[in-house]
Order: structure tokens, then sequence, then C-alpha cells
């Protein structure tokens, strides 16, 4: 009986796609010929370096205390026959305001179109997190919000409903403990999911504006889809106009923004559908 | 593809502008509000929260000890004397088992080999001599305590304790017109400066950053504690009763680490209120959680990333200074090595500040990398006064007891002022070149560079001058 027991759990465990991510190969800086690109944001001292180094193999120097991080890092993961550049960037609290490490860490989201932006949030502290999660949901798609540090809101007592809030962010929600291993493997499926569209994210993006402001944002952005139809992020870009970001208007002024849209996206089975930009 | 209605980049910016107008000031605030407050209402649909608050709140509580008015500062002092003089009391044996290794057991091995070979003199003299003895040195007396302090120095990171100690140094930092988060710069500092001017990227504003980097310096960095604990080992230590000595030390080395701190508060003073003058920028700085260090994890990365990465640089730059050393202490001009020559030079204009043409050269020659001063001190001293029966020859650096060291530098006509005026001039004085370079491509200034390298240098020399004045006085009194 035993025995058979065994057996079924081990069959069992290979059909589980988290089975796979025993063929997680990590790569080091060794990242030539890359498929896709990760980048890691989050806010100051939510483990993101600790994520980096769990899923790179790298020993990046981590510490706990805010801002530790002040360049981006790069490193590289193997995951099912498919290479991932992971771009570990500085920490920040919001893309809004303008600090160098805001600038860098916008700057690559925007600009650099990372194939997948794993978002690290402490479950501690997850309403200041939130703050930043719903401004990168502005900006791209293809969004993991990683909710690390769960074995400290376990010991202060914290229930966190995962999966509710990844119905309300519209993007997978995977609960981890980087400093402990625990969860990096759903978080590899589900980054590698996302990256090849099997997974599609609806990201939740803010509407409740007052009407002054959104009637504002949907003329603006429908002059900017106009202008460069295949922006993926038009609204998020008229937003930024609007509260004078200098930035992006040089940004626009040189042309930045409309290499954006002629930027090759890897062809995977199932593209991702640009998330419907609901008339606001 | 386009349309001919296709708006340009400017339409799109003067109809933002206008639509601004519209929407008026605050519209900035209430974009933050909008943000703020759907992320409060995501979060509390999916977080519940414990039905009443635990009792007892470790974080608050160590938090209200630890940044604690009274208490703050003396644990803060507390911690880092332990630190320190685990740190010394640590690293003797380990240093002593591998300078028998590398210097009484594979010294002549290698120079036996080379003679065997057929090597000419010099070859032998240059490589093993030279070459091989400056980086045995460097390895013996730098990898123990390295060894001991960064992965302590990293427990205390990975706790969480840092950033309250810039919690409790944020006040002197600003009052010193200097930004608050200059105090983790200077935590990165007391590792290395090279690292420290590096951190400093976490500073925001250029006025500010370039005076934490400035300051850096003032930072006690590894490579200069192997001077300041076997200085104040043998001339210090030996001034009280053997049981004390350890402590003494300590406390000297500790003293010579905190006038560094007042160092760099009183020059981000003064620069901020001469060259550098200008607002302070205010941060939010978050107290993160403690968390329980992963000691064995934290050991093995701070001895791999850290030691041997510090450890590999300063054997980087021990090599050619060997190379340099032996060089000039065998290559003669006249009767007299070049390194006689240049000792003799200096020799007057060292005394008068309390030094000597020995230290200046060694400070001259060792400039790649503070933790070959000693030895080079050592061997310039044997070269200078000509003794025998000690060391191994010209050129040569050596280690010994600290019997046999406490000998020979009376024997160069040491006193207790001259080793004061070392461990001083070892604080304040001209960054290693690493440090020097690294500035420079941070900032990408030579001037800046320039008065990084030189303010310390020239208020070296004006310490060591004061304090050999004041002491000759007492002595003349006494």
């Amino acid at each position: 009986m035993a025995e058979t027991q065994t057996t079924l759990g081990k069959e069992a465990c290979e059909n589980c796609p988290v089975h796979h991510a025993a063929n997680l190969l990590k790569l080091g800086v060794d990242m030539k010929d890359w498929d896709f690109v990760v980048a890691l944001a989050g806010n100051p001292n939510t483990g993101k370096s600790t994520v980096f180094n769990a899923l790179t193999g790298l020993r990046q120097h981590t510490g706990n205390w805010p801002g530790k991080t002040v360049t981006r890092a790069e490193g590289g993961l193997m995951y099912g026959e498919r290479r991932y550049k992971l771009v570990d960037l500085p920490g920040t609290y919001s893309l809004l305001a303008t600090s160098t490490d805001e600038e860098v860490a916008r700057d690559f989201i925007l600009f650099g179109q990372p194939d997948v932006t794993l978002v690290v949030v402490d479950a501690t502290r997850l309403e200041r997190n939130l703050n930043l999660v719903l401004q990168i949901l502005e900006i791209t798609d293809r969004v993991v919000v990683v909710l690390n540090l769960m074995d400290e809101a376990r010991r202060h007592g914290l229930e966190i409903d995962d999966r509710r809030l990844a119905r309300d962010l519209g993007v997978p929600v995977v609960p981890t403990s980087a400093r402990y291993g625990e969860g990096l493997d759903l978080l590899v499926q589900t980054m590698s999911e996302v990256a090849m569209g099997q997974i599609v994210c609806k990201p939740y993006r803010i509407q409740n504006q007052p009407p002054r402001i959104r009637k504002a944002i949907r003329e603006l952005s429908a002059e900017i889809r106009k202008a460069f139809p295949d922006l993926p992020n038009a609204r998020w870009v008229a937003l930024r106009l609007l509260d004078g970001d200098e930035r992006i208007a040089e940004a626009l002024r040189k042309g930045e923004l409309g290499d954006l849209t002629q930027a090759p996206r890897l062809e995977t089975p199932g593209e991702v559908a640009i998330g419907p930009e609901t008339a606001s | 593809m386009s349309k001919s209605s296709k708006p340009t980049s400017e339409d799109i910016l003067a109809q933002a502008n206008t639509l601004r107008w519209d929407l008026g000031r605050e519209f900035h605030q209430r974009l933050v509000e909008t943000v703020y407050g759907e992320a409060a209402r995501l979060a509390d649909r999916a977080v519940t929260r414990p039905e009443k608050k635990p009792r007892f709140d470790f974080d608050r509580t160590i938090d209200r000890i630890v940044t604690s008015r009274i208490f703050g500062f003396p644990i803060m002092f507390l911690l880092f004397a332990l630190v320190f003089w685990l740190t010394i009391a640590g690293a003797n044996v380990p240093s002593r088992w591998l300078s028998i290794l590398l210097l009484e057991k594979v010294y002549p091995l290698l120079h036996a080999a080379a003679t065997g070979i057929g090597f000419p003199w010099w070859l032998t003299g240059l490589l093993v001599d030279g070459i091989y003895l400056a980086t045995a040195w460097v390895v013996s007396v730098m990898l123990p305590p390295m060894a001991i302090f960064f992965p302590l120095f990293t427990l205390l990171e990975d706790f969480g304790y840092l950033p309250r100690v810039a919690f409790n140094l944020d006040n002197l930092f600003k009052r010193s017109g200097a930004h608050g988060k200059q105090a983790l710069s200077m935590m990165m500092g007391f590792g290395c400066n090279a690292a420290g001017m590096v951190a400093t990227r976490i500073i925001d504003s250029p006025r500010e950053r370039l005076i934490a980097m400035i300051t850096n310096n003032f930072a006690l960095c590894n490579g200069r504690w192997p001077t300041q604990i076997l200085i104040a080992t043998i001339f210090i230590g030996a001034l009280v009763p053997p049981h004390l000595a350890g402590l003494i030390s300590a406390s000297a080395v500790l003293g010579i680490a905190m006038l560094g701190v007042l160092l760099t508060f009183v020059v981000s003073w003064a620069l901020s209120r001469t060259v550098l003058r200008g607002e302070v920028s205010t941060f939010s700085l978050e107290l993160p959680p403690y968390r329980p260090p992963r000691i064995l994890q934290t050991i093995y990365t701070s001895i791999v990333d850290r030691t041997i990465y510090v450890l590999w640089r300063a054997v980087v730059f021990a090599v050619p200074a060997g190379a340099v050393i032996w060089l000039v202490a065998n290559i003669d001009i006249g009767s007299m090595s070049i390194a006689e020559h240049v000792i003799e030079f200096l020799d007057p204009f060292g005394l008068l500040i309390g030094l000597n043409g020995v230290i200046l050269l060694a400070y001259v020659i060792a400039i790649p990398a503070n933790e070959i001063v000693i030895p080079t001190v050592l061997m310039l001293t044997v070269l200078a006064t000509g003794m025998s029966g000690v060391g191994q020859g010209a050129g040569v650096m050596f280690e010994t007891g600290t019997g046999d060291t406490l000998a020979i530098l009376q024997a160069g006509g040491w006193t207790l002022l001259m080793a004061v005026n070392l461990m001083l001039f070892s604080l304040v004085h001209n960054p290693c070149s690493t440090t020097i370079y690294t500035m420079y491509k941070e900032t990408g200034s030579r001037k800046w560079t320039a008065l990084a390298a030189l303010l310390p240098l020239g208020m070296g020399f004006v310490l060591v001058f004061l304090v050999a004045q004041v002491w000759r006085l007492i002595e003349a009194l006494i």
C-alpha cells in the first residue's frame, strides 16, 4: 500500500507543472541570447535582491536596509528551454516623483519593455506597496506580483487572500518567502507562463478619478493613440503629460515614445493581447 | 499606416498644456490621492488583520531602545566596540598560523627553488623577496581580521541594525549640512572606502553626495586596521599591564575610529559652509523590520563576496608595490640605495611633524593599498638603520613577532609620539589609489577628486605637526 501511494504521489508530482521547476537552471551572469527580459521592481527593502539571487544563483549583496541596490543588476536563468534575463531595479516607492532611483526603474519598465515585470511587494505592508503596483500596471500589462515576506506576515498574524488580490489586480499574485526559498518554484512557473502568453493579464486600471480629470485623460490619450496607434500605454503617457512630466514630454519630442511601438515583440504562442483600454 | 490627420508630438504637447491649465494645480495631488486611495481599498479587501494587536511588539520594543536618546549612542558605541574587539582578539591566532605557513615555511622553499633553477640573484629578489613576500604579508595580516569583521558587520546589517544607526546619526549629519543617508555610505566606508564611494549613489543631491564622497576617507577602512591594531598593540598596549593590554589597544583603535567619525562631521560642516553651500535635502528613511539573520549564509557570502574580493584587490596592488619596494631598496645611486637617499631627504621634515622619513616614504610607496604600510615601514627601517641579524635583507618585507617588531622600531628611533602620530596619519591622509580612481569614475571631475585626495593629506600633516609640538612641549615641561 505504502509503495503504491508513493508511486502515485510521484506521478501526481510529475504531472504538476511546479515539478518542472526542478529544471530551473541558474545561469548567473551568463545571459547570452536570452528569449525574455524580466524586470524586478518593488519598494525598497522588500527582498528584491533576495528574489534576484534565488532565481539567478548570483550572490548580489543583500542587506536589510532600504536603498541598498543603487544600480541595476542583471543575471540570467533558464527555465523550460527558454532563457530569461533578469534585471534587478532599484527599489522605489512610486514612479510619480522624480529621483534618480525612480527614473532608472521607470525608464527601464517603459523603454526597456521587459516581457514580464515582477513586482516584489512586502506582504506585511501591502497598502503602501500596492501604490507602486498600481502605477506599474498603468505602464505595462505583463506583471506578476510577488507577495514576498509571507513568513513575516504570518508572524504578525496577517492573513492575505492572494487569490482575491490577483482577481482585483488582474495579474497573477504569487506568495513567497524568498529568504527561505518558499514559493519560488511557482513564481518561476508563473513568470514563464506570462512571458509565453499562456496567462493573459487584464491589469486593473484606476477609473474613479473626478469627471474633469477623466475627461482630460480621455481627450489626450485619444490624441496620443492617433499619433502612435501601437503604443501600449497611451493612457499612462497622457497622465504623465497632464502631470507635467518633463522626461515623458522629452521622450515624446525626441520620438523615443514612437520607437516603443516599433520594438519587435517576441513571437509566442497565444500572443498577449494588449489590455483593453476601457473607455474612461 | 499613417493618416493625414495624425497629430504631431508638438500638437499633443500643446493640447496637454491647455488641458493642464484647466485642471489646475491640484492635479498632481489628486492623482497621488487616487492611487493611494485605491491601494488602500485593494489592500483592505485582501488582508485580514488579527483580532487584537499582539501585546508585545518585538520591533517597536527594540527600536525604542536602540534609537532612544539616552541609550542609542551608548549601544551603538558598545556594539561597534564589541565588533572591533572580537576582530582584534580573534584575528591574532589565525594571523600567526598564516604567517608561519607563508613566511616561515613557503618562503624559504620558494627561495631555494628559485636559486635551484638558477635564477639570477636579482630575479629571485624581485620575484620572491619583493612580490611574493609583499603578497604573503598582505594575505596573512589582512585575511583573518576581514574574515571576522565582514561577517559580523553583515550580520548587523542583515538583522536591520544599520538603518537605526543612520537614524541615530541623521540629526548630526543634518546639522553638519550633510545628507542623513551619508551615515550609510560612511558605514560602508568602514569596510572599504572605494565601496563607500559607490554607496554614495543613494544620495540624490550632487552637493550632498560630494560631501559624502570627500569625507568618506575618514571612515577607517579595513586596510588601515592592521596598521592601527599592530601599532596600538605594541606601543599603547605595552603601556599597561598585560591583562589590560587587549582592552586598552582595542579602545585606542576605537578612539581613532571615533575621531574619524568626528572629522566626518567637522569636515562636512566646513564644506557645507564654504565650497559646497546649499540646502539640506530631506528624505524619509524607512526603518525596516528586524529579521533573524541567516547566520551560515551570511558568513559564507560575506567571506566569499566581500573578504575574498577585497583581499584579491589588495593582492593585485601588493604585487607591483612589492616589486617597487624591492627595487628602491636594491638599486644603488652612489653608495646608497634609492630608498636610503629618499629617507635621508625626507627625515628632517618627517621628524619635525613627529613622524620620520621611513614612514613618509612608506606612504608614498604604499599608495595602492594601505595594508602594506607596516611591512614597508619595517623593511625600510631595517634598511635605513643597517641593522644586522634581523630581517632578510634589503627590500625584503617581513613580519616578526610583536616583540621583535618593537625592537626593530625602537632601533629605528621610534618613540611613543611617532606611534601615536602614525595612527593619526593613517586615519587622516589621502585615500588609497583605488578609492581615488573610483571617485574619479563616479564624479568625472578632476577638481573634486583632487580635493578629496589632497584635503585629508593636508589635514593629516597639520594634525600630526600640532600633536608633535604639543607633545614636545609637555615633555619639556615634565
